[in-house]
């Protein structure tokens, strides 16, 4: 096994459904340690790339490597190195928290390393999700975002190199998103496991990421940090003001220039004069809109 | 631990555990007694009565037992499995390392402890309520436990294919119940046949009934058999090629179905769900 710095691979990846094309040939890498958020629009293939990453789905051409194995062929000492986030929402729901945990952790014993011990201990976990006084409970009696943050346990339970979660607070309330963004962060700083996760919350993907890949129309269509996409993708700044009890609002990329000429024509009346930098939002809107060319992708297997 | 001893050793475990979860829920119980109950209320109603010298609450015996079977190895199974599969729980075990051999032992134990324990609500009571089952004798009873599990090793592979090719638990009883209705209408289980369709022989639910009856019933009643006799023979050679058959084709489709269980999979499930 190769001791590179990365932990995924994907190159020229590509998956279609007879003629409806879903991944129109997909090149990224994620590196050990990394946490890298997948963002685009319902429908834009998160899913997809997320399935076929863990395995859990073929794919119709490219090539794709996790921890230096293809994931449609790997064996199950792979799979022991390898989380999976999965939204529960019924199963196992007669089992109590503690023992589900203690039971799944029993399946990493046996491919425990020096360098990795696994499984974590239940405790730990327990501590880590914030779950340890509600280990007692069944399954089925916690509330969703309890739930949720059992699944993130579950997933962590084999100490893993890599964690995939796929749209983990999707109908979350703020409290419980604001929770489980806490359990990621803590998580990240764990080990040092590298985490790609899918969303369709630019917030969220600011808050959470190293790095953020836009996928749009079954592509990357951009690649880095939110501040390296906010530079690359707009140079939009708004220059906002008020004249005569009037709000005034000019968008461009000349503001400096604009606010001289601005004040130097009017000396007196403006007021609250404000410079914004573009937000995310309207990069990551003008970034989607402008790569959402085919619209056949509506509702569907990628939801 | 190699792996292959720690996955059986899981899968036991985790059949034991979930048999015991699911008896000591109240759904399960209810699961567990509801049919034994309704039947030994039958037995005992007609315990006093008799047929040709033939207690006919023992006449009736093999034919609950035989349904009980067919209940368990066909619906049951294919039931259980259509559920793992759209709530998830197949999904998690593939998720693990071994996760899904150690599924499926978990699962078998569970589907034969649950059907040797149906069958026990039956039988023991029974014992009490038909006191002819008494004089059945240890020979008896060892027919009766080979016909129950070759009987069982026929049905549940069926049963494992339905749950492993239909979409949704709704689907598994729609499918299984209509195979399994045809195959008690036609078997002769409750009420002697003399003219039997030929197909019925085809099928393993006569020959369980058949191996049932001449385990329990006096050997005069073979009289009323098709060909006068038990045909034990027959018996064993036609469950026992349909035991061989299914478990030569089930794991294909059970690996079929594994491969495909995925989150999107899951994830139309759970829309079904929530809009049914």
């Amino acid at each position: 096994m190769s001791k590179t710095d990365t932990a995924i691979q994907v190159t020229g990846l590509q998956m279609r459904y007879g003629a409806h094309v879903v991944l129109d040939g997909v090149d990224f890498a994620v590196h050990r340690g990394e946490v890298l958020v997948l963002l685009g629009p319902n429908g834009a293939g998160k899913t997809t790339i997320i399935e076929i990453l863990e395995g859990f789905r073929g794919r119709s051409g490219g090539s794709v490597s996790v921890l230096g194995s293809d994931p449609e062929h790997a064996d199950e000492a792979w799979r022991a190195r390898v989380g999976i986030v999965l939204q529960s929402w019924r199963d196992h729901s007669a089992w109590r928290v503690r023992k589900l945990l203690d039971h799944f952790g029993k399946y990493f014993g046996p491919y425990s390393t020096d360098e990795r011990a696994r499984p974590v201990g239940t405790d730990t976990l327990l501590q880590l999700v914030g779950l340890t006084d509600h280990a007692h409970k069944k399954v089925g009696e916690l509330s969703g975002g309890m739930r949720r943050r059992l699944d993130v346990a579950i997933g962590l339970v084999g100490n893993p190199e890599v964690l995939f979660l796929d749209e983990p607070t999707v109908g979350f309330d703020p409290k419980a998103r604001r929770e489980f963004h806490d359990v990621i962060h803590r998580l990240a700083d764990l080990q040092g496991t590298t985490i790609l996760l899918s969303t369709h919350d630019l917030d969220e993907a600011e808050k959470l990421s190293d790095r953020i890949l836009i996928l749009a129309g079954g592509k990357i269509v951009a690649n880095g940090s939110a501040d390296q996409l906010r530079k690359e993708f707009s140079d939009q700044t708004e220059v906002i003001w008020t004249q005569d009890d009037q709000r005034h609002v000019h968008a461009g990329s000349d503001a400096t220039t604009f606010a001289r000429n601005l004040l130097a024509q009017h000396p007196e009346g403006i007021t609250n004069l404000e410079i914004r930098n573009a937000s995310l939002e309207d990069t990551y809107m003008t970034i989607v809109q402008t790569h959402e060319t085919t619209p056949s992708q509506k509702e569907g297997k990628q939801a | 631990m190699k792996p292959i001893t720690s996955v059986v050793r899981l899968g036991l475990t985790r059949g034991w555990i979930e048999f015991w979860m699911n008896a000591l829920s109240l759904q399960g119980l209810i699961g567990l007694f509801l049919a034994p109950t309704i039947l030994l209320a039958l037995l005992w109603m007609f315990r006093v009565r008799e047929v040709e010298g033939i207690s006919f609450a023992l006449l009736m015996l093999p034919g609950f037992l035989t349904l009980q079977l067919t209940q368990e190895g066909l619906m049951g199974v294919a039931n259980k499995l259509a559920f793992d599969r759209e709530d998830g729980t197949l999904l998690r075990a593939k998720a693990l390392p071994q996760g899904m051999p150690a599924y499926l032992i978990a699962r078998v134990v569970v589907i034969i402890l649950s059907a040797f324990v149906s069958l026990m609500l039956v039988i023991i009571p029974g014992l009490f309520i038909v006191p002819s089952l008494a004089t059945v004798g240890v020979s008896g009873f060892v027919t009766l436990v080979w016909v129950l599990a070759l009987g069982f090793l026929a049905l549940a592979p069926i049963g494992a294919v339905i749950g492993a090719i239909v979409k949704s638990p709704s689907g598994a009883v729609g499918l299984s119940i209509l195979p399994m209705g045809i195959m008690i209408g036609i078997s002769g289980i409750f009420y002697p046949l003399k003219a039997l369709p030929v197909i019925s022989e085809i099928f393993p639910v006569y020959w369980i009934g058949l191996g049932i009856r001449s385990a329990l019933l006096p050997e005069m009643a073979a009289a009323a058999e098709l060909g006068g006799s038990w045909r034990p023979l027959e018996t064993a050679l036609v469950l026992g090629a349909w035991a061989a058959a299914g478990l030569l084709l089930a794991p294909g489709f059970l690996r079929r179905m594994a491969r495909r269980a995925s989150g999107s999979e899951m994830e139309a499930g759970r829309r079904r769900y929530t809009q049914s």
